[in-house]
């Protein structure tokens, strides 16, 4: 009785266990390892890596990656995926440093790693793909504005995160760089809100009174956009003043709806996912080494230069309106 | 239904006989190791191989380590939910001391040292003011860890000396890595404890009955210190190992690892209630779990469902002996 039990119950674990898989020899298997499951970010940036896999043709992604967004979590996945002889990781790392020692033994074992999104520290990997530059995200946030503006002539305003943010302050000088090749634009002057909803949304009103001629409110920040675009509409300003900068698309779509905002930008984490997986399918093939300097064909996104630490820029931020925010909000 | 059993069955021994229930019990648990170590082998062509499974080994063996206190903890009816801020407290010590340009042995006393101080900390709560260990181990995981996070904030302690990466990282012999030797020499060092020594005996006793412990002349509050003591000692040991894995700290270093601890030691047929257990049992729930995460890891199935496998192990292997015997009794004679 006592052995028949335990056979039956061994003989359930093997069934749950006996899911056989065909691998084909040639394929390129790719582990796309992310932050947590169950994450719309991440779950779009899959829909890309799928694309990239059908589009390339020889090539299996692994979507992947622990429950929880911890360091041990994905060194699990990691060691995992080192077990089935993958030709390449990209990983969006939880940690920059710990993962480190389970990446470089994946390299050791002639594994092409890459992360994307979330850097790892330079020694464990061959390159990081960032969603974007400074540059590009500056030049991203002027045309932002100039359209916003009747033949792209006017006043406009910067509402940052707070005065010591390193992004932010990158990314407004950057702007302030490029502002010669946009001559119809006029920056007025730079408010802070501390990236606090309540605060941002008081600088903003502040600028709707103090400043009349500004007709558009830039504001680089998640919170600040969301909460610029509320003061616009409760001031009844919409049509008269716009806000525009980096937003999340599930928190701007009732900006767009209201008309406080016509468009705004951020990363798209669908050809994120696409491009890391072209890098590393380009990678695995030799096609290139991804040191600095050298340029990687990446499909539909273009060539994509690497440039000092390894580093990589994708593309410019992606612009969200009225066409695509029904289907993106949903992402993420 | 008609005969009335002859002895009263107590829903929370595991068995009318001590020997023939452990028997049983660690033979089932064998054989599910068994068979998950076949069906692994035929799912994956990946499995059977020296250094994957070497690999996989570092799926446990830091839980398994704070497992073998814990049992003991278990078994005398107190509990230690502390034990992963313990091994976040020592690690940020750690890191804080390697940043102070403090050598390999110096890290290794200071990361034991926290958590034998830690460990204490929790003894002195439970054995001298005789509070609940559930209470006092929930307040101190949030104590410990709290410390942990406002020392380190969003920042990360690194650049720990390449000789200590060897704890976590070194193999002393072929593809025997340095945390499973360690895991095995302490296994063996607590199965003695616990089943050769008074003192082992004295834990079950104050798990099967403190009361009547007390009056045998038993310390029962010298002996639940040393366990919190030891519990924290082997959660130091345990941050030293991970913390040279990962080469790095942050706050949120080894969360949730109590549950998965206490999970590996009921899994191991430790019973929760106290008195019964060995430390057998907890080795081998240590390498069921490792295999089933490791194996399902290598179908790439997501750990959510790694989680449900796991949960659904532990109800499995907890009832099935329960109606198995139910069923016995049921039986006419």
């Amino acid at each position: 009785m006592k052995l028949l039990k335990k056979l039956a119950l061994g003989s359930a674990f093997a069934f749950a266990m006996l899911t056989s898989q065909a691998y084909a020899a040639d394929t390129v298997k790719i582990g796309l390892v992310v932050k947590s499951l169950g994450n719309g970010f991440f779950e779009a940036a899959n829909k890309g890596a799928q694309e990239a896999a059908k589009e390339l043709g020889d090539v299996e992604v692994i979507y992947t990656g622990p429950t929880s967004t911890t360091a041990e979590g994905q060194i699990e996945v990691i060691n995992a995926l080192i077990a089935q002889n993958v030709n390449a990781i990209a990983i969006s790392a939880n940690d920059p440093d710990a993962v480190i020692p389970a990446l470089k033994k994946a390299m050791a074992r002639g594994i092409k790693v890459i992360s994307w999104d979330s850097a790892v520290a330079k020694d464990g990997r061959i390159m990081h793909l960032n969603p974007s530059s400074n540059e590009l995200i500056g030049k991203m946030c002027l045309q932002l504005a100039a359209d916003h503006l009747k033949d792209g002539k006017g006043d406009f305003a910067i509402l940052s995160a707070t005065t010591t943010s390193t992004n932010q302050n990158t990314w407004i000088e950057e702007m302030k760089k490029q502002l010669p090749n946009f001559p119809g634009l006029n920056l007025v002057t730079t408010v802070y809100g501390d990236d606090l909803s309540d605060k941002s949304y008081r600088e903003a009103q502040g600028l709707l009174t103090s400043q009349p001629n500004v007709k558009v409110i830039v504001a680089p920040t998640t919170v600040g956009v969301l909460a610029a675009s509320q003061a616009v509409a409760d001031a009844k300003k919409i049509g008269d003043v716009y806000v525009t900068g980096l937003g999340l698309p599930s928190e701007m779509a009732g900006a767009i709806k209201s008309g406080a905002t016509k468009e705004f930008a951020i990363w798209n984490p669908i050809d994120l996912g696409y491009s890391a997986t072209q890098i590393a399918y380009r990678l695995v093939k030799g096609e290139t080494d991804g040191a600095p300097g050298s340029e990687i064909a990446a499909g539909r996104m273009g060539k994509i230069k690497v440039g000092d630490n390894g580093e990589a820029a994708m593309a410019d931020p992606f612009v969200y309106d009225a066409k695509n925010i029904d289907q993106f909000s949903k992402i993420f | 239904m008609s005969a009335i059993p002859e002895k009263r069955l107590i829903p929370d021994r595991l068995g009318t006989s001590a020997t023939r229930l452990f028997g049983s019990w660690e033979a089932l648990l064998f054989a599910v190791a068994v068979l998950i170590f076949i069906a692994n082998s035929l799912a994956s062509p990946y499995f059977l191989n020296a250094w994957n499974l070497s690999d996989a080994t570092f799926n446990f063996t830091e839980k398994a380590m704070v497992a073998f206190a814990m049992a003991l903890l278990i078994i005398s009816g107190e509990i230690d939910l502390s034990v992963a801020a313990i091994i976040a407290l020592a690690s940020t010590a750690m890191g804080a001391a390697a940043q102070a340009g403090i050598g390999t042995p110096g890290l290794v006393a200071i990361g034991i040292g926290v958590g034998v101080g830690c460990g204490v900390v929790n003894g002195i709560l439970v054995a001298g003011l005789r509070l609940p260990s559930i209470v006092v181990t929930i307040g101190t995981m949030s104590l410990f860890r709290g410390i942990a996070y406002i020392v380190l904030g969003d920042k990360a302690y690194g650049g720990y000396p390449a000789s200590f990466a060897y704890f976590g990282q070194g193999y002393v012999f072929w593809v025997f890595s340095f945390e499973f030797v360690l895991f095995a020499v302490l296994a063996i060092l607590f199965a003695v404890l616990l089943h050769a020594t008074n003192f082992g005996r004295r834990v079950h006793a104050i798990g099967n009955n403190e009361f009547a412990a007390r009056f045998s002349g038993i310390r029962v509050e010298r002996i639940k210190f040393t366990l919190f003591l030891l519990t924290g000692l082997m959660s130091g040991i345990a941050a030293v190992c991970l913390t040279s894995r990962l080469g790095s700290t942050r706050p949120s270093i080894a969360q949730g690892w109590e549950l998965e601890i206490v999970t590996m030691v009921v899994l191991g047929g430790v019973s929760i209630l106290g008195g019964a257990g060995t430390i057998g049992g907890v080795v081998i729930a240590a390498f069921v779990m490792g295999l089933v995460t490791f194996g399902l890891g290598l179908l790439n199935v997501p750990g959510i469902v790694m989680s449900i496998f796991i949960g659904l192990l532990l109800i499995v292997t907890i009832t099935l002996p329960v109606i198995i015997r139910q069923f016995r009794h049921r039986k006419p004679a």
